[in-house]
């Protein structure tokens, strides 16, 4: 039975497909070594037109129109430059009122794309460009521990690792953000004050990585200018301890935050990736699970949310449960030795090495 | 044994949905067909599978586990037809929900008439609109195409002209289109579907065809009076099948082993609303499908459907839109224990992350029914505006009278106790009058809807042999009176022999036991001129009711439903409901 999976990995080999969804101009070239924040692709997104109706701006019918258009489609054009002109004794020019390029002639008319500021798709993560894709994009691929996440306020950053807590449950306070160095990614447990990413703005760091924050903080942490990843989700919850544990020995390395919401249309989830070189037996982080005997789970749902167990069996058919739900179920065996049969709907899958 | 019986065909009907796949099994049992299992599995559609196969596979293999039966062979070819030998099925039927909504931009003459007779046709199918452009729209002809090459629609519709009617006004509105279609790139220009003055087709795909695929349907305001969608949306679905099986193989593989007849998911939920509706020509019967990514609103008088599809607005990872139209105040209203906006807000996000998992405590089915109440009291209020003016209303602004109300999608069919579920249903449609609640447990009537096109016979005899579970039949007065003051008297003669004589209070909720598929009978007068839906304000009468898992409910707590103030009143109120429907 497949099930999500969630990586909590020392050492993988991670490989990213970053496009757009149109097409654009490639940055990169294979085999190129890329930060987080470098541009991968870059394409005209939204850009606007502008319409000019040579034909009555001349004073000529749209049939002859034609003959008095001094450009061709494709060509760039400058604010100013004459588009068409009537010479003679009664001259008359049409001249484009912004930078672009003619994208059609037709029927007496000439339309210019305006020249526009091109969104930018950044890497995501450090590595080196295995692979082109035409006019869309990049596949990344890179090596070092990862630890994906639960949400993400959809910024991309890198910088220095800086743990701010000793438990996985530690509140981030705003004081501690203050007096470090610029580049840093803070990591902490949970945070429910806004005034601790009001001075984090003002210390300009790189990233912020906490297990949850209180919901009602989403839209401060939506205007700011760097990556906040939360690994676990909202309310009071604390850092899971594996990402704790592998985040805290990674302390001072640098480390890139990809805060990208996560999206099951694309597949793209938050993830925190800590360039490392690997064993060579080392393999790609897996990107779905088959539930297994054996397989570490988490329970996703009440009740032992959040609790972590090994598969110790899969009942065949449906199991009633106490609330009257006949469901298809996964015995779990617990660290405390406790036996409780769980939804399958109801757990996720944690590939935690260590 | 029924003549059609005797060569009876068997079916396998897959529904590939937002977060489950589920395979089911229909098949002749003792001369009539019935529901004989259903297997599921994660649904795959989306990263990092994409392709839906590999979850059909899966609901496949578990309905074999379940069933024993064999259908698929060692090729991984669906075995057909069936044999006693090797197993297999004789018939497919295939439904989908598991897309995102075509982005659709619709054009028409008049924006009350062809206009929004496109966007009407639009809402029958998985679609968001993005923009819309009449003959009125004061935009500039460049601002249209710079419009439309930001939204970057999936498909147009064009509406407009009455036959024989207007032409060279429907050929303007087009220019946008094509001027936006020929700037960009060949494999993003969205399809044209032409659906209004058939006079002009020929002109519209010859203004058209250079720049998009353009397909011709019935004209969906052939006068002006009249609408007629039905005729168009067939060449909707097979647009809708178009461009789903291109974005994902495993569709493209469902679609050609159902011949071409893959449908979307809800225009199976409708199909048997619709058929439900022809049982009995003077009732009118509501649908309410509650899935993961959508929520379906269907009404079917006497054959004729209309149907609302909300897509975007589902109790999975589309919760984020009910957020923008209802508030954490609203749904916390609905709980029966303390809970701030915070608390719901968490849920709310944390569902979204976990849009397949399941409520197992008291606390978590009673935030998922609130927000489910929310969802569906949306909805059924923007549907309501398109029902048929034929359902009768026993008072203006209340839900019109309907029998059965079938209800689909696990959080309202099976993920808690019938009472929660039911309770939840009377708030979020607030029925008038005397109506049966039916829920489809196994959420298996989108692909009975899609089985009725191979085999005609099966859904008829799976509904009869208990395809639906009624929850009660309800009793819902509408009128005016203080709280505590009777208003309706109410007589139950109960197959036990028992008869009960009860004065029923406004503000009161309470059932009369009655198990599932036992008959009473019930002498229902009204007070205070109060209306339950047997001929007027004030009239009574005799009439024989079917019990189900909560019997006989008397819902005597007003239309439109007020709620106090005051958060703590509310919640000792929801409590007292719960406990009236505890089972």
């Amino acid at each position: 039975m497949l099930a999500p999976i969630t990586n909590i990995l020392p050492q993988a080999v991670v490989e990213r497909l970053r496009i757009l969804p149109r097409a654009g101009h490639v940055r990169v070239r294979q085999g190129q070594n890329v930060r987080a924040t470098d541009v991968i692709v870059t394409a005209e997104v939204n850009p606007s037109h502008i319409m000019l109706d040579v034909a009555s701006a001349l004073g000529v019918s749209r049939a002859k129109a034609a003959d008095h258009i001094e450009r061709y489609e494709g060509e760039s054009v400058a604010g100013g430059d004459v588009v068409a002109q009537k010479k003679g004794l009664f001259s008359r020019v049409v001249r484009s009122p912004v930078d672009g390029k003619i994208v059609l002639m037709t029927d007496g008319y000439v339309f210019i794309e305006e020249k526009s500021t091109p969104f930018e798709l950044l890497a995501g993560i450090p590595g080196e460009v295995k692979e082109l894709v035409h006019e869309m994009g990049a596949v990344i691929e890179t090596t070092g521990a990862l630890i994906q996440g639960a949400w993400g306020n959809g910024r991309i950053g890198s910088g220095i690792l800086n743990a701010l807590s000793k438990s996985p449950g530690d509140v981030l306070l705003p004081e501690q953000v203050e007096g470090g160095p610029r580049d840093a990614v803070l990591m902490s447990g949970r945070c429910s004050d806004a005034e601790v990413f009001r001075r984090a703005a003002a210390q300009q760091i790189k990233g912020l990585i906490l297990g949850s924050i209180q919901s009602e903080l989403i839209p401060v942490v939506r205007k700011l200018p760097f990556p906040v990843l939360l690994t676990d989700g909202f309310g009071d919850l604390p850092m899971s301890t594996a990402a704790f544990r592998l985040m805290s020995t990674s302390h001072k390395r640098e480390v890139a935050v990809n805060a990208e919401p996560f999206d099951p249309d694309t597949g793209s989830r938050p993830e925190v990736l800590i360039p490392l070189p690997t064993a060579p037996d080392v393999g790609p982080a897996p990107v779905i699970g088959r539930l297994e005997k054996g397989q570490r789970i988490r329970v996703t749902r009440s009740p032992r949310k959040g609790t972590l167990g090994i598969i110790d069996s899969i009942p065949p058919g449906r199991m009633m449960f106490p609330n009257g739900l006949r469901l298809q179920a996964v015995r779990i065996k617990l660290e405390s030795g406790e036996i409780m049969l769980v939804p399958l709907a109801n757990v996720e899958i944690v590939n935690v090495r260590s | 044994m029924p003549a059609s019986i005797v060569d009876a065909d068997s079916v396998l009907a897959i529904d590939v949905g937002t977060v489950t796949t589920r395979a089911f099994f229909f098949d002749a049992v003792e001369g009539s067909y019935r529901f004989v299992a259903m297997g599921s599995a994660p649904s795959t559609y989306a990263p990092p599978i994409n392709n839906s196969t590999e979850g059909v596979r899966n609901a496949i293999d578990d309905l074999q586990a379940i069933t024993g039966r064999s259908f698929i062979n060692e090729n991984e070819v669906l075995i057909t037809p069936s044999s006693e030998i090797t197993g297999g099925v004789d018939a497919l039927a295939a439904t989908t929900s598991a897309v995102a909504p075509l982005k659709i931009l619709t054009v028409g003459l008049l924006e009350d008439v062809s206009l929004e007779s496109a966007k009407n046709l639009a809402s029958t199918i998985y679609s968001r609109l993005v923009d819309s452009i009449s003959m009125n729209d004061r935009r500039k002809l460049v601002t249209k195409v710079d419009d439309i090459l930001r939204q970057q629609p999936d498909l147009v519709i064009v509406a407009g002209g009455t036959e024989n009617g207007a032409s060279k006004s429907v050929i303007k509105l087009l220019d946008p289109i094509g001027l936006a279609n020929f700037l960009m790139p060949e494999n993003q220009r969205p399809k044209v579907m032409f659906a209004g003055n058939k006079g002009v087709s020929a002109e519209v795909q010859e203004a058209l065809s250079s720049f998009a695929s353009v397909s011709i349907a019935p004209n969906l305001r052939p006068s002006l009076e009249s609408e007629q969608l039905g005729p168009a949306e067939g060449e909707l679905r097979r647009v809708f099948r178009q461009i789903y099986s291109s974005r994902d193989p495993g569709l493209q593989e469902l679609d050609s082993w159902t011949s071409g007849r893959l449908l979307p998911n809800a225009t199976g939920f409708g199909r048997m609303i619709r058929f439900i509706s022809k049982n009995d020509r003077k009732k009118a019967v509501l649908g309410v499908d509650l899935g993961s990514s959508s929520t379906v609103i269907a009404a079917a008088h006497d054959g004729h459907l209309v149907q609302r599809i909300y897509s975007r607005f589902g109790i999975g990872n589309a919760l984020e839109s009910l957020t923008k139209v209802t508030s954490m105040k609203a749904i916390a209203g609905w709980l029966p224990f303390d809970s701030s906006e915070a608390d719901v807000r968490d849920y709310v996000l944390y569902k979204m992350t976990y849009p397949h998992s399941i409520p197992m405590t008291d606390e978590d089915a009673a935030m998922e029914l609130a927000l489910a109440r929310e969802l569906v009291r949306i909805a059924i209020r923007d549907a309501q505006k398109h029902f048929p003016a034929s359902i009768p209303e026993l008072h203006a602004g209340v839900l019109p009278v309907f029998e059965p109300i079938v209800v689909s999608g696990s959080t309202l069919a099976n993920n808690a106790r019938a009472g929660q579920n039911l309770l939840a249903l009377l708030d979020a449609l607030e029925p008038a009058g005397v109506t049966v609640f039916l829920v489809d447990t196994n959420n298996m009537l989108p692909s009975l809807g899609a089985a009725a096109e191979v085999n005609p016979l099966m859904p008829v005899q799976v509904l009869e042999t208990g395809g639906l579970r009624s929850l009660a039949t309800v009793i819902s007065p509408v009128g005016e009176a203080r709280t505590g003051s009777s208003i309706l008297r109410v007589r139950a003669k109960l197959p036990s022999g028992e008869e009960r004589k009860i004065d029923i209070k406004q503000g009161a909720l309470m059932t009369i036991p009655l198990d599932p598929g036992l008959k009473a009978e019930l002498q229902l007068q009204p007070l205070q001129r109060y209306n339950v839906g047997l001929g007027g304000p004030g009239r009574g009468g005799t009439l024989k009711v079917v019990g189900g898992l909560l019997g006989i409910v008397i819902d005597a707590r007003g239309r439109p439903l007020r709620h106090p103030g005051n958060a703590s009143r509310r919640k000792e109120r929801n409590q007292r409901w719960l406990a009236a429907l505890k089972k």
